[in-house]
C-alpha cells in the first residue's frame, strides 16, 4: 500500500488517549455544550471555505470599486448630481448579490455535501446550530458590508462634498428653501443611513438568504428565490404603468428591496421634494421583520424534518 | 447499549425498516448485515436522530439522541465518508466538530495521529481517496472519545491493509469496553470482526444472534458424491438410495450430488450396498456468504414466489429495499436469484403464491427441517400489516 500517510497499523500502538485498557472510569463530568461551542464551530466553518473569502472579497470589490468610479464620474461634472454619498447605490446593488450567495451557501454547502448529518450528529441541538450559523454569518457580513460602505462614503464625500448643487436637484436642500445651502453636503443622517443603514440592510438580506437555503436546502433554488424577491417586485412594476394597476405598481415599487437599499442613499424611487423627509429606516424595519419571519420558519423546519 | 424497540420508517407508501427491535451491547463488535437498500442506513440515522422514525423508539444508553447533553461524548458515528464539506482541510473540518462539542483543540491532532492523516491535516479533503475519506469520517467518531460507535460501511474504499486497520481498531474499541455497531453488506468481513450480527432484509429482522450461533445455525455441512458421468442410471439409483437412507439429495448443475443429513461414511456405504461407483466422495462446508445469501434471499422470496421453478431471472439485483407490505405478492418478481445462490435454481417446486414462511425454496441446500430455528423464518412470520397502520 503507497500511502501518503502514516502507516495505519502503526498507530494504533501509540499509547494516545485510546491507547491500552484505558476503561476510564473516572472520566470528568460531561459538561453539556452550549452556543458559545457552535458560534467557534461556525466561525471556523465559515473562515474555512473559499467561497466564503471569494464572494466577501468580490461584495467589497464591486462595492468600493464601482463606487470610486461612479466618485470620478460624478467629480467632472459641473454640479452635484446626486446625494454626496448616493453613489454608493450602484456598487452596493451588484455587491449584496454576493452576500445572498454566500447566505445561501452557508446554510446549502452543508446539505449539499452531506455535512449537515455529521453536524446534527456531533449537536443533536438543531435550532443551535442554525443560530450559531445566523449570528456568524450576520457578524461576518455586517462588518464586512460596514467596511465597505464606510470606505465609499470616505471616498465620495473627498471628491464630492463642495460640489455646487444642480438647480434641478434639490434633494441636499434642508426643510426650509430658503436657507438652501449652495453647495452639496452630507448630513449626519446621511452618513449613518449609508453606512451603517446599508449594511445592516445588506447583511439581513443576507440572514434571509440564510433563512431561505435552510427552508429550501438547495443553492440554486435559494440563489434563484432571493434574486426573484429582489429584483421582480420593482421590474413587474415597470409593466403596471397603466392606470388601472398604477396603484400596485407603485406599492410593489415602493416596498421593494432595490427601493430599500436605494432609500438609505438617500435616493428613493420616488421623487420627494423635501429631502429631509428622506428616511431609509422603514424599509429597512420591513426587512427586518421579513426576514424574522423567514427564519421563524427555518427554525419550525429545521427541527422538524429529517436531515 | 443500544435499544431499540419496534422502529419502523415509511418514506411516503414505501416502508424502509419496519418493526425492528434490536439491543446493541457494550464490550464487542455487533455487526449490522444487510443487503444494499436493506433499510441499515436508515436505521443508523434514527439511532443518531437524523430521522424521526415513523413509529417505534430508540436509545443511547436509555436515552434518546437528540436528548443527550453532549451527544459527541457519547457517541461517535461515520455515516458516509463523503459527508464533508470537500473544501475544507482534515483538520480545519475536524476543528469545526470538535469545537461544536467543547472538545480542546489538541484532540484533534491526536485523532489525525490514531487515523494517519496527520501529514495530509492541512489538505483539502475535496483530493483525498474515498479511504482517506473513511479515515477522516472514522477521526470524527472518535473525537468525543465516546462509549457508542457508529460505523456504515466502515471499510468501503479501503485498501485489505485498510481493512485490516479498521477491524482491529474496532475490535480494540470493543475490548476497551465501547458499544461498537458495524453496518456491512459483506458477511465475511464481519465474520471477521464481528462478535454477534443483526441481519435485516427489506427492514425486517432476520437473526440477532451471536457470530458462533449463526454459523452452528447456518452452515451446514454437505457431501459432494459425483457418480461415473457414463452411466447416468447409477446417478438416480444413488439418489433414490440415499434418500431412503433418509439423507437429503440436491442435484448440482454439473451432475455431482450434494448430500446433506449423512455422514460420509454412511454415504459410502450405501453406495457400496447399491453396488454403486463412486468417482468422489467429498466433504464441504456451506460458507458463511451462502448462509447469508440464503437468508436475505428469505427476505425477498415472499414477494417473489411467482418465479418460476428453475427458471433463476438472471442474476438479478439482491434485495433493493422494496416495502415488504402492500406489495402484490404476484409481482412481477424484481428479482429472483441473487448470484450467490449457487446451486440453486431447480429446487423452487411450486411457482405458486404461497407467501409460505419456513423454508426459503429456491436454495436447494437448505438446512435440515428439524435445525436450529434461528434463521430465515423471521420475516416472513411478520403480520403482513398495511404499511399505513404503522404510524
Amino acid at each position: 500500500m503507497s500511502t501518503p500517510y502514516a502507516a495505519p497499523q502503526a498507530a494504533p500502538a501509540a499509547p494516545g488517549p485510546h491507547g491500552g485498557v484505558d476503561h476510564r472510569p473516572a472520566r470528568p463530568v460531561e459538561q453539556s455544550t452550549h452556543l458559545g461551542h457552535a458560534i467557534a464551530s461556525e466561525w471556523t466553518k465559515i473562515r474555512s471555505v473559499r467561497s466564503t473569502i471569494w464572494t466577501l472579497a468580490v461584495m467589497f470589490a464591486l462595492v468600493v470599486g464601482i463606487g470610486l468610479l461612479t466618485a470620478l464620474a460624478l467629480e467632472s461634472g459641473p454640479y452635484a448630481e446626486l446625494p454626496v454619498l448616493g453613489g454608493g447605490l450602484f456598487g452596493m446593488m451588484l455587491g449584496q448579490l454576493a452576500i445572498i450567495t454566500l447566505g445561501v451557501l452557508t446554510v446549502t454547502s452543508e446539505y449539499s455535501t452531506g455535512m449537515i448529518r455529521t453536524t446534527m450528529t456531533v449537536c443533536p441541538k438543531r435550532t443551535r446550530v442554525l443560530t450559531a450559523k445566523a449570528i456568524v454569518f450576520f457578524a461576518l457580513t455586517f462588518v464586512m458590508t460596514l467596511a465597505a460602505t464606510s470606505l465609499t462614503a470616505l471616498i465620495h464625500s473627498a471628491m464630492l462634498e463642495g460640489k455646487p448643487l444642480s438647480p434641478y436637484h434639490d434633494l441636499n436642500v434642508g426643510a426650509d428653501p430658503s436657507q438652501a445651502v449652495e453647495t452639496a453636503t452630507a448630513t449626519s443622517q446621511q452618513w449613518l443611513q449609508a453606512t451603517v443603514g446599508v449594511s445592516l440592510f445588506v447583511a439581513l438580506l443576507g440572514l434571509l438568504s440564510l433563512a431561505v437555503g435552510t427552508l429550501l436546502r438547495s443553492t440554486p433554488g435559494g440563489v434563484t428565490t432571493m434574486l426573484g424577491l429582489v429584483l421582480l417586485p420593482f421590474l413587474i412594476s415597470l409593466f403596471l404603468m397603466t392606470e388601472s394597476t398604477r396603484e400596485l405598481g407603485d406599492a410593489l415599487r415602493e416596498y421593494s428591496m432595490l427601493n430599500g437599499l436605494s432609500t438609505l442613499y438617500h435616493m428613493p424611487f420616488e421623487f420627494t421634494e423635501d429631502a429631509s423627509q428622506v428616511n431609509g429606516w422603514p424599509l429597512l424595519g420591513l426587512l427586518a421583520a421579513v426576514t424574522a419571519a423567514a427564519l421563524i420558519a427555518a427554525y419550525a423546519r429545521i427541527s422538524t424534518r429529517d436531515v | 447499549m443500544i435499544e431499540a424497540f419496534g422502529l419502523s420508517k415509511h418514506y411516503g407508501a414505501k416502508t424502509a425498516v419496519y418493526n425492528l427491535s434490536f439491543q446493541v451491547r457494550p464490550g464487542i463488535v455487533t455487526g449490522f448485515l444487510g443487503p444494499n437498500g436493506s433499510g441499515k442506513s436508515t436505521t443508523m440515522r434514527m439511532i443518531l436522530g437524523l430521522d424521526e422514525p415513523s413509529s417505534g423508539t430508540v436509545t443511547i444508553g436509555g436515552t434518546s439522541f437528540r436528548r443527550h447533553p453532549n451527544a459527541a461524548r457519547q457517541v461517535g458515528a461515520l455515516l458516509d465518508a463523503k459527508a464533508l464539506h470537500g473544501g475544507r482541510s482534515a483538520r480545519n473540518h475536524l476543528l469545526c466538530l470538535a469545537q461544536l462539542s467543547g472538545i480542546p483543540k489538541r484532540r484533534v491532532d491526536e485523532v489525525l495521529d490514531i487515523v494517519g492523516l496527520r501529514s495530509v491535516a492541512g489538505k483539502r479533503s475535496k483530493g483525498f481517496s474515498l479511504g482517506m475519506g473513511q479515515r477522516l469520517g472514522i477521526a470524527a467518531a472518535l473525537l468525543g472519545d465516546p462509549r457508542v460507535l457508529l460505523f456504515d460501511e466502515p471499510v468501503n474504499g479501503l485498501d485489505p491493509e485498510g481493512i485490516r486497520w479498521v477491524r482491529q481498531l474496532m475490535k480494540r474499541l470493543a475490548a476497551e469496553g465501547r458499544t461498537v455497531f458495524v453496518s456491512s453488506h459483506l458477511m465475511s468481513e464481519m465474520a471477521l470482526t464481528a462478535e454477534h450480527l443483526i441481519v435485516i432484509g427489506r427492514g425486517q429482522l432476520l437473526a440477532d444472534q451471536s457470530v458462533k450461533e449463526f454459523i452452528a445455525a447456518n452452515s451446514a455441512d454437505f457431501a459432494r458424491v459425483r457418480t461415473p458421468d457414463t452411466e447416468p442410471q447409477l446417478r438416480e439409483k444413488l439418489t433414490a438410495a440415499l434418500a431412503e437412507a433418509g439423507g437429503r439429495v440436491d442435484p448440482e448443475a454439473d451432475g455431482a450430488l450434494r448430500i446433506s443429513g449423512l455422514p460420509l461414511p454412511r454415504i459410502s456405504d450405501v453406495a457400496h450396498a447399491a453396488d454403486i461407483r463412486l468417482w468422489e466422495l467429498s466433504p464441504h462446508q456451506a460458507s458463511l456468504e451462502e448462509a447469508y445469501m440464503r437468508m436475505t434471499q428469505g427476505a425477498v422470496d415472499y414477494a417473489s414466489t411467482a418465479v418460476p421453478g428453475g427458471q433463476p431471472a438472471g442474476p438479478g439485483q439482491p434485495p433493493h429495499g422494496t416495502p415488504p407490505h402492500g406489495m402484490p405478492p404476484h409481482g412481477t418478481a424484481p428479482y429472483a436469484m441473487p448470484q450467490g445462490a449457487p446451486f440453486g435454481a431447480p429446487a423452487a417446486p411450486g411457482g405458486g403464491f404461497v407467501p409460505q414462511p419456513p423454508q426459503p425454496p429456491q436454495t436447494g441446500f437448505g438446512p435440515p427441517p428439524q435445525g436450529p430455528p434461528a434463521a430465515a423464518p423471521a420475516p416472513v412470520q411478520q403480520p403482513t400489516s398495511d404499511p399505513e397502520d404503522a404510524r
